[in-house]
């Protein structure tokens, strides 16, 4: 301790030298592998992770369709995309900063990236006239390959995402189906080549269901 | 903010402290990759007004270290790296590179000391909460640390040289 003052000075030169070599880290872009949170979705770990869960397929109730699609009584197995697509809302919807990767006004590029990685056409339906504009979207992994999601607010900042998957050689058609996951209600349901599930966690059912109706309007006209 | 956009937020500290202790670009963010999914997974056992920030690098600790015993001893790490430029030849002070490579050769629980204190401006008491260590054995391995580098960067005797920076 009686060369302090000298220890002091060396400190704060090595201090600076691992400054001078580390802190471009700091700046560099975040690979998206550290971006997309949750990459293996455990289920004990969303069990007791922060996104807390309920996992409430009783809630699921036999749902008389007004819209354009037939009603088919829920099942009582809620698939794991929809789990999945509730998660994602719970976590990016509240994201200030990052909310998506691309924004709405890249939207061309956007749905161009998206459809290449997911290996089909993904299209961005137009939500303004329920309210909602486009804010952008991310990719997401998925257990089937890459999920493209979307995100859309109201002018007061409300939002809902639509979470796009393709799915394992299914070329089928489902009317809507509901679900709720903890506070985040879900309508999801399968068009031939793609899985759609459209997330809110402050919209009334009803509501929800008249953008989902929206929505899939849109991608089949 | 709530804890996961803090955490969101404490990415590139993460993310630099692992560069640091991997030297490594891959290896690096596969460590920080494995921290944050353990991080998610157990945030729960995340006490709320604690220093976060610590106990982040307490999770990227223990994820490391299972992963140095997962690997190959690292005496053997050391075999490969490339030697330091001569030292004393030059005479402008500590080249930038050489520091990596020296820093590299600590040994990790040493290098861990180093970083946490020196770099990412921990205090000693936060450097044990954070290893899990006493505050007496922070201490000495920083010292030893110190001594190491001074000795691989200088080529003089431990104790004997002061680094010089260049600008």
């Amino acid at each position: 301790m009686d060369n302090a003052p000298q220890e002091d000075l060396e400190l704060k030169a090595l201090s600076q030298a691992l400054h001078q070599l580390y802190d471009p880290v700091l700046d560099e872009p975040l690979p998206e592998r550290l971006r997309a949170r949750r990459q293996r979705w455990r289920a004990p770990a969303i069990a007791a992770g922060w996104v807390i869960l309920g996992l409430c397929a009783g809630t699921i109730a036999g749902w008389q369709l007004h819209g354009s699609r037939p009603a088919i009584p829920a099942q009582a197995e809620v698939p794991g995309f929809v789990k999945r697509a509730a998660v994602a809302h719970a976590t990016y919807s509240p994201e200030v900063r990052h909310p998506v990767e691309v924004g709405a006004d890249q939207e061309q590029h956007l749905v161009a990236w998206l459809s290449k990685r997911l290996g089909a056409t993904v299209r961005a339906p137009k939500l303004e006239t329920m309210g909602y504009a486009l804010v952008g979207g991310r990719l997401l992994p998925g257990d089937n390959g890459p999920v493209a999601h979307f995100m859309y607010q109201t002018a007061q900042g409300r939002r809902i995402t639509l979470y796009v998957r393709t799915t394992a050689a299914e070329n089928r058609e489902t009317a809507f189906r509901f679900a709720a996951e903890g506070n985040v209600k879900v309508f999801y349901w399968i068009d031939r080549k793609l899985g759609y599930a459209l997330s809110s966690a402050d919209l009334r059912r009803e509501d929800l269901l008249a953008v989902a109706d929206a929505v899939y309007r849109q991608l089949n006209p | 903010m709530n804890d996961a956009e803090s955490i969101v937020e404490l990415i590139p500290r993460l993310r630099r402290y692992a560069r640091a202790l991997t030297g490594d670009h891959a290896a690096a963010d596969d460590l920080v990759q494995d921290t944050l999914e353990r991080a998610w997974a157990k945030l729960h056992l995340y006490r709320r007004g604690t220093d976060l920030r610590a106990w982040l690098f307490t999770v990227m600790h223990n994820v490391y270290v299972n992963q140095l015993r997962a690997a190959r001893p690292v005496a053997q790490l050391d075999e490969d790296m490339p030697e330091l430029s001569q030292p004393g030849r030059e005479s402008d002070g500590l080249e930038l590179r050489d520091l990596d490579l020296a820093i590299r050769r600590l040994p990790p629980d040493q290098r861990e000391v180093l970083l946490l204190v020196v770099l990412e401006d921990m205090s000693y008491d936060e450097a044990a909460g954070t290893l899990g260590i006493p505050i007496g054995t922070v201490m000495s391995r920083l010292a030893r640390a110190r001594e190491k580098l001074r000795a691989m960067l200088s080529g003089l005797p431990p104790g004997g040289s002061q680094l010089k920076i260049v600008k």
